[in-house]
């Protein structure tokens, strides 16, 4: 247990000092790496606590794919970094404040959870992993709510599309089944060149 | 003290012991499997391929190692120092901690974890860091063009190697990967079941461990060779470790949910006399043989081809064979509950 407390300590000092670390880095792409390392403590923090499908599926969403992305446009922006340092004390009050009202919420959010009654709250049958709890309760009980969600998503997908795409004439495209539909008969003429002569 | 030796060094030194029983030889194996593609490309391209050193050319890994060992370790002067030197640890390191769960027999695995698929997805979805912090730190044009074309390839190409995991996990209806080899016990490898993804699987880990024909990321035609271009000796020996470890690993993870794992194709007596993780190494280098067979035989995929393949070939693909699976397996009951 006490192994256990010390390495759950050890997570979450990383995890804030590496939170810190992203907002305080010069190089943006430290900082990006820096919200990486923090994604992963968080996610050693949840195998603590016992919710390793959460853990994985952090590292898998976030890690995996989200901060690649992020990774990949913030090596991709030509970015001068002596410039980017002067407004950080402009923005400092700024920053503070949506700092505080967030630490204010979330002492709030705390403060109600410590004070509420416990209700029945998660009762999980012995010997049932939480990757099996969690999907009973999302395909039964939160069906609705959960297919809401992924409908949020698909909208979210054709508007991204929708904006990006646009339809270029004239751009010459690969069409894999015309080519593979193609003939030599078609496509190749033998012609005999009589010399001093073109085509 | 004799309490806390048994209570707490015996059991991590036990730990250590078993870590190091999977390492050391996991290493032979990358060393070996070196030798074994040179070998199998020479047979293919009717050379002799290595035949120098040792008998046969035996010992030409061990002299490739020695070789990278004692050569110096250029860093370059624009480089971002602490993330260039990281990037090949990263790589490396991701190689070795997926056989954390990797199942070698009945109860022959170092971590039963529940989450097993998952945290192998994981971390093969980790694998493009080492990449495109290699690319980025070496402040060179080659590597991060490199590190760019492999991180678009391996993202797209997970995606499809998530959704023909899926099929596998309902018709196993769990993700523990010993769970996932006991219910091919019962119903059949799902190399059966699954063929088309099975095939589908082989293409898609060519891609995530970016191996002919899609080794865009270090096509040295036009790219020298991509992200690891500015990196020299033991820096270099870690990507080069790092690359085929991951293809060691890829084609475990392959034996694993397609080919029963440690299980002998028929349970009649000579084929169960032989140990389940001698059978899981026979299929590991059945896949491998695959990896090498396809570098020396494809020529490689134009990029624009590459995304087309990965985007709308093999995720459409998968993802109907997903809703297909699910309905055969909803429709005959045989979901777990």
């Amino acid at each position: 247990m006490t192994a256990e407390l010390f390495v759950w300590w050890m997570l979450a000092l990383v995890a804030i000092a590496s939170a810190v670390m992203v907002v305080s880095a010069k190089n943006p792409v430290h900082s990006v790496l820096f919200l990486i390392l923090c994604f992963f403590n968080t996610a050693g923090m949840f195998v603590l606590a016992g919710a390793e499908f959460l853990a994985m599926i952090l590292v898998v969403v976030y890690v995996g794919a989200v901060a690649v992305l992020f990774l990949f446009v913030v090596m991709m922006l030509d970015i001068n970094f002596v410039r980017l340092r002067e407004g950080f004390l402009n923005y400092l009050p700024v920053g503070a404040l949506v700092g505080l009202v967030l630490l204010a919420e979330l002492v709030l959010v705390g403060a109600t959870w410590a004070l509420k009654e416990p209700g029945p709250g998660v009762a999980v049958a012995e010997g049932i992993d939480n990757t099996r709890a969690l999907g009973r309760l999302l395909y039964t009980e939160h069906f609705v709510v959960f297919q809401i969600a992924g409908l949020i998503l698909l909208v979210a997908i054709v508007g991204a599309i929708a904006l990006t795409l646009r339809q270029r004439v004239g751009v010459k495209r690969q069409d894999v089944a015309r080519q593979v539909h193609r003939r030599p008969e078609e496509t190749v003429t033998l012609v005999r060149v009589e010399t001093g002569k073109g085509v | 003290m004799a309490e806390l030796f048994a209570s707490t060094i015996w059991p991590v030194l036990l730990l250590v012991l078993r870590i190091l029983g999977i390492v050391v030889p996991l290493l032979l194996a990358v060393a070996y499997l070196t030798y074994a593609e040179r070998k199998i490309i020479a047979a293919m391209q009717l050379r002799q391929g290595p035949m120098v050193v040792g008998p046969y050319g035996l010992l030409q890994p061990l002299a490739d190692g020695l070789k990278l060992f004692v050569k110096e370790t250029v860093i370059p002067t624009g480089a971002n120092k602490v993330v260039f030197i990281l990037a090949p640890m990263i790589t490396f390191i991701l190689a070795l901690v997926g056989w954390a769960v990797i199942p070698f027999g009945e109860g022959l695995v170092l971590a039963d974890i529940n989450v097993g698929v998952l945290y192998l997805f994981a971390v093969s979805s980790l694998g493009v860091y080492g990449i495109i912090m290699a690319g980025w730190a070496s402040n060179s044009r080659y590597a991060f063009l490199g590190a760019l074309r492999s991180s678009a390839q391996m993202v797209s190409y997970e995606i499809a190697i998530g959704f023909i995991i899926i099929s596998v996990l309902i018709s196993a209806g769990s993700l523990n990967l010993s769970e996932i080899v006991r219910a091919q016990q019962e119903q059949g490898w799902y190399v059966f079941w699954h063929f088309p993804m099975f095939v589908l699987f082989l293409v898609a880990i060519l891609a995530e461990t970016n191996r002919h024909p899609f080794d865009l990321p270090e096509d040295e035609a036009s790219l020298v060779t991509g992200y690891n271009v500015e990196y020299s000796s033991m820096t270099f020996a870690l990507f080069f470790l790092g690359e085929y470890a991951n293809m060691i690993l890829m084609s475990a993870i392959t034996s694993v949910l397609f080919l029963g794992g440690w299980l002998p194709p028929l349970a009649i007596w000579p084929l169960t006399a032989i140990p389940g993780p001698l059978w899981l190494i026979l299929k590991i280098c059945l896949v491998l043989f695959v990896f090498v067979w396809a570098r020396a035989t494809l020529p490689r995929y134009r990029y624009d081809q590459l995304m087309r393949l990965g985007w709308k070939v093999l995720l459409p693909l998968s993802l109907a064979w997903v809703v297909l699976t699910a309905g055969v397996v909803v429709a005959f009951r045989t979901a777990p509950a």
